[in-house]
């Protein structure tokens, strides 16, 4: 049996040379989580706490699994009766975090970026200002002059300032090698936990996962959705609400491409479309969720409670936000100002926000959504409640 | 927090905060529902809680339920819980040693209590796991007790009631059952509160360990604390002092046998070990002492504190093999573990040669003529030993072996003042005080006598704050 004593455990403060290993913050998660084996008040929260009660040992593997279920809701934190000061020191959040974001670097594909997560934030905001700038100084070098600042309108407006083809192959190898990345990284991740290819074919945990994650059910706090907790022990569920906003606002926004690809290719009407036609107000509506989305998930991370917030990890969280918010404002820029002489530049700059986004996608926050739907998944077809 | 001090609570007649219509001594379940309440009724309140506010709530902030009477299916509760079934089940715990017509009484405003926790931020879960059997009595609280402290302290600020953290009553001046003025120390500095009305709801005294030893003597001091450390009893010997009625005796507390490893203060619940009837208890001569098998855990759970208590250096070890190692709820800290019965003694502190004749003896007297079935009373049992286990007796012999260290945990004390059905503190000479109340474990004895239930501290502490609450609010009208 690997347990260990909670009083005599003694956690290495972590330095710049000597950062948290995967060993020490495994333990330091599956510490936490024999605690909770033993309390089970939280039980009613979240999927962690009945996933944890059946089991007695927990393997580093379960401890991945659990990382996953974990939305750090941080409603476990203000509800412990162990926290410090208290000598078991109890952490959930905080624990299963920074295992969250180790399991990221973990299971990867290709292996060699495991790096990426490392510093997320840093390495998310340097990629877009290097594909930004690339996107900018390309798209102004390789437009006729006379095109970038001049007023276009009518059918295939945007192609004459970068042209149709170069936006396609591009965007499509982009696009394809993300398919293909996140979905290596995340069929790592997912058989280490244990999860087999039949599991997708069990409609009702299926059913219920998707349920779960579409409604954000485990940031409800609980079967009454009375919330979860930010800044203090008061419950809400602001977070959900902006993540809601965000997560549907984004697939709204691609709704939009989908359907202009449809008029396209399909039907051969040229883009730019009406401002009442599909495409346009599916992308408007999303765009404006998103960028509200985005900002309020900023302002929430922004006042979250010091205790069960592990914030070395809120770059990462930041600079995706971030960068999801510029791409929706520079469209909606574009929207706005597409019959004016600044249509060319606002475009360049947009598809190069777009084209920051699609880069490091695979090793951004994006990445959460997979790994969470695998944990849930598995939890569904363990633990039926 | 320093200049708070200096600011009016809201509705305060005279704007001195020092001068509060009601004040309430305590921090945990009961002080909060008595000060809500009386904030609700329009009064100005302070409440002065001792611990910092990362360690309020005393001993509420450990506890799970609340024991409910229902009709019918209520919220999260199944079933029906009826008055008299509830009344039976009290009776039972306590032996008889309560006060009806109190006990009735509190049974009765446990179901619009439940409602009055939800409407002030209390939330509800379905019984946890391994506590079925609680499905239809008790009500859970979501994130448990820390949680519903939480909510209250969030409730009672904004209602306006003044709350000091770091806050000691220390003395009360009475005269003739008349509560005139408190002594705290509000960070060091001594003030003086005059308040129309007092409500009591701080707690017990067992975190007084010189108190305990008093009554124990000296084996108090190896007493590990289930909750608070802030539970020093200061409010109780001044009532004592005042001349209020006293019941209970020092020496009873509620003492269970928990993990001798546990810390001296708030190990709550997971220093709870559910492995004795599935092994054998020994002493430090490597001595069985109790029937282990008596009856079920639940049932029994709560005397062995005593029993361990009542060994030298209040000490007994649990031995149990691979057998049984999952046949119980996981505990916080992992066992001690050997391939044979003589290491594990070495481990343990015992005489290797003592402990293993203790365990041939045990499981030679084995009748081995049913199954074991940990779900019934299944009456495998031992015969000729100077004490027989009597049911779950299994040989102890399939290596590796495991041992917990036991200690006596006390939960909480019963002695406390005596209350009437206004929740008025009664004295010797005067009788029930126009402005002294009392809620929660302070009083708690004058309905549970002895023994304890499931989520009955809460539904004291709860309905008794309450009442205290209104009348306070009343009498400071």
């Amino acid at each position: 049996m690997q347990v260990v004593d909670p009083r005599t455990f003694e956690r290495s403060m972590p330095t710049p040379a000597n950062p948290l290993s995967v060993v020490d913050i495994t333990q330091e998660a599956r510490r936490n989580a024999e605690v909770c084996n033993a309390c089970r008040y939280c039980e009613g929260f979240c999927a962690v706490f009945p996933a944890i009660e059946a089991k007695r040992v927990f393997d580093d593997r379960y401890i991945d699994y659990l990382a996953n279920l974990c939305h750090n809701c941080t409603a476990c934190y203000h509800a412990c009766q162990y926290t410090s000061p208290h000598v078991f020191d109890l952490n959930v959040p905080k624990a299963l975090t920074q295992v969250r974001v180790s399991t990221y670097s973990r299971y990867v594909w290709p292996a060699f970026m495991s790096g990426a997560f490392e510093r997320n934030g840093t390495l998310v905001a340097m990629a877009t200002a290097l594909i930004f700038t690339l996107v900018l100084v390309l798209g102004i070098l390789l437009t006729d002059p006379a095109q970038l600042f001049a007023v276009h309108t009518g059918d295939g407006a945007f192609y004459r300032v970068i042209s149709y083809e170069a936006m396609v192959s591009v965007a499509g190898a982009v696009f394809v090698f993300d398919l293909l990345a996140i979905l290596l990284g995340f069929a790592r991740y997912w058989s280490a936990i244990g999860g087999r290819l039949k599991h997708f074919f069990d409609v009702g945990a299926v059913g219920r996962t998707l349920h779960d994650a579409l409604t954000l059910r485990h940031l409800g706090g609980g079967d009454d959705g009375k919330g979860c907790n930010e800044e203090d022990a008061t419950y809400t569920n602001r977070r959900r609400r902006f993540h809601h906003l965000m997560a549907y606002g984004f697939l709204l926004c691609f709704a939009a491409t989908s359907v202009a690809t449809v008029y396209d290719h399909v039907f051969g009407w040229i883009a730019p479309y009406g401002y009442l036609s599909l495409p346009v107000l599916l992308g408007s509506v999303g765009g404006v969720m998103t960028m509200v989305g985005t900002a309020g998930l900023v302002w929430v991370k922004l006042k979250l409670h010091d205790g069960p917030a592990w914030k070395a990890v809120f770059g990462m969280d930041y600079a995706f936000l971030v960068l999801l918010f510029w791409v929706n404002f520079t469209g909606m820029a574009l929207l706005v100002l597409r019959g004016s002489s600044a249509m060319g530049l606002l475009l360049i700059v947009h598809l190069g926000f777009v084209a920051a986004l699609f880069a490091v996608l695979p090793y951004s926050k994006f990445v959460h959504i997979l790994f969470r739907l695998g944990a849930l998944l598995k939890y569904h077809t363990e633990v039926r409640r | 927090m320093q200049e708070e001090v200096l600011k009016a609570p809201s509705g305060s007649r005279t704007g001195d905060p020092l001068y509060p219509d009601v004040l309430v001594v305590g921090g945990g379940n009961a002080a909060l529902c008595a000060a809500i309440r009386a904030a609700e009724e329009g009064r100005s309140v302070l409440l002065v809680e001792h611990a910092p506010q990362s360690l309020r709530g005393g001993n509420s902030q450990h506890t799970r339920n609340f024991r409910c009477m229902h009709e019918g299916p209520k919220g999260i509760l199944s079933g029906a819980y009826p008055e008299e079934e509830y009344y039976a089940d009290l009776l039972r715990v306590t032996a008889g040693k309560t006060t009806p017509a109190l006990a009735r009484m509190v049974i009765r405003q446990t179901t619009a209590a439940y409602d009055w926790m939800e409407e002030h931020g209390v939330r509800f879960q379905p019984s946890l796991g391994g506590t079925l059997s609680l499905s239809r009595t008790n009500a859970f609280f979501l994130g448990g007790g820390r949680a519903l402290v939480n909510a209250y302290y969030h409730t009672a600020e904004r209602l306006g009631v003044h709350i000091l953290y770091d806050t000691e009553a220390t003395a009360l001046t009475v005269e003739e059952g008349v509560f005139r003025f408190a002594v705290i120390q509000y960070k060091g500095i001594r003030h003086e509160v005059h308040a129309r009305a007092l409500v009591l709801a701080s707690g017990g005294f067992e975190s007084n360990l010189e108190w305990l030893e008093e009554a124990w003597g000296p084996s108090a001091r190896n007493f590990l604390i289930r909750g608070t450390r802030f539970n020093r009893g200061r409010m109780l010997k001044e009532m004592m002092r005042h001349g209020a009625s006293i019941i209970g005796e020092p020496d009873q507390c509620h003492a269970v046998a928990i993990d001798g490893r546990a810390p001296q203060f708030d190990g709550g619940i997971v220093t709870r070990l559910d492995c004795v009837s599935f092994g054998i208890v020994v002493n430090e001569q490597a001595q069985r002492f109790y029937d282990e098998g008596e009856d079920f855990w639940p049932k029994r759970y709560a005397i062995w504190g005593r029993l361990v208590a009542a060994q030298a250096n209040q000490v007994g070890h649990v031995i149990i093999d691979s057998k049984a190692l999952n046949d119980f709820m996981p505990s916080v800290f992992p066992p001690l573990e050997a391939d044979s019965i003589e290491a594990l003694a070495e481990r343990l502190g015992l005489e290797p040669a003592a402990l293993r004749k203790t365990v041939d003896d045990f499981n030679a007297a084995i009748v081995a003529d049913r199954a074991f079935d940990n779900l019934v009373l299944d009456g495998l049992c031992t015969r000729g030993l100077a004490v027989d286990k009597t049911n779950w007796a299994r040989p102890i012999c399939d290596p590796p072996f495991y041992g917990y260290t036991l200690a006596p945990g006390i939960t909480f004390t019963y002695m406390g003042v005596e209350v009437d059905e206004k929740a008025r503190v009664l004295f010797e000479k005067t009788g029930a005080s126009p402005n002294i109340y009392a809620a929660g474990e302070i009083m708690a004895g004058n309905i549970l006598g002895q023994g304890y239930t499931a989520g009955i501290g809460m539904a004291i502490g709860t309905v008794f704050g309450l009442i205290a609450g209104e009348e306070a609010a009343h009498a400071s009208r």
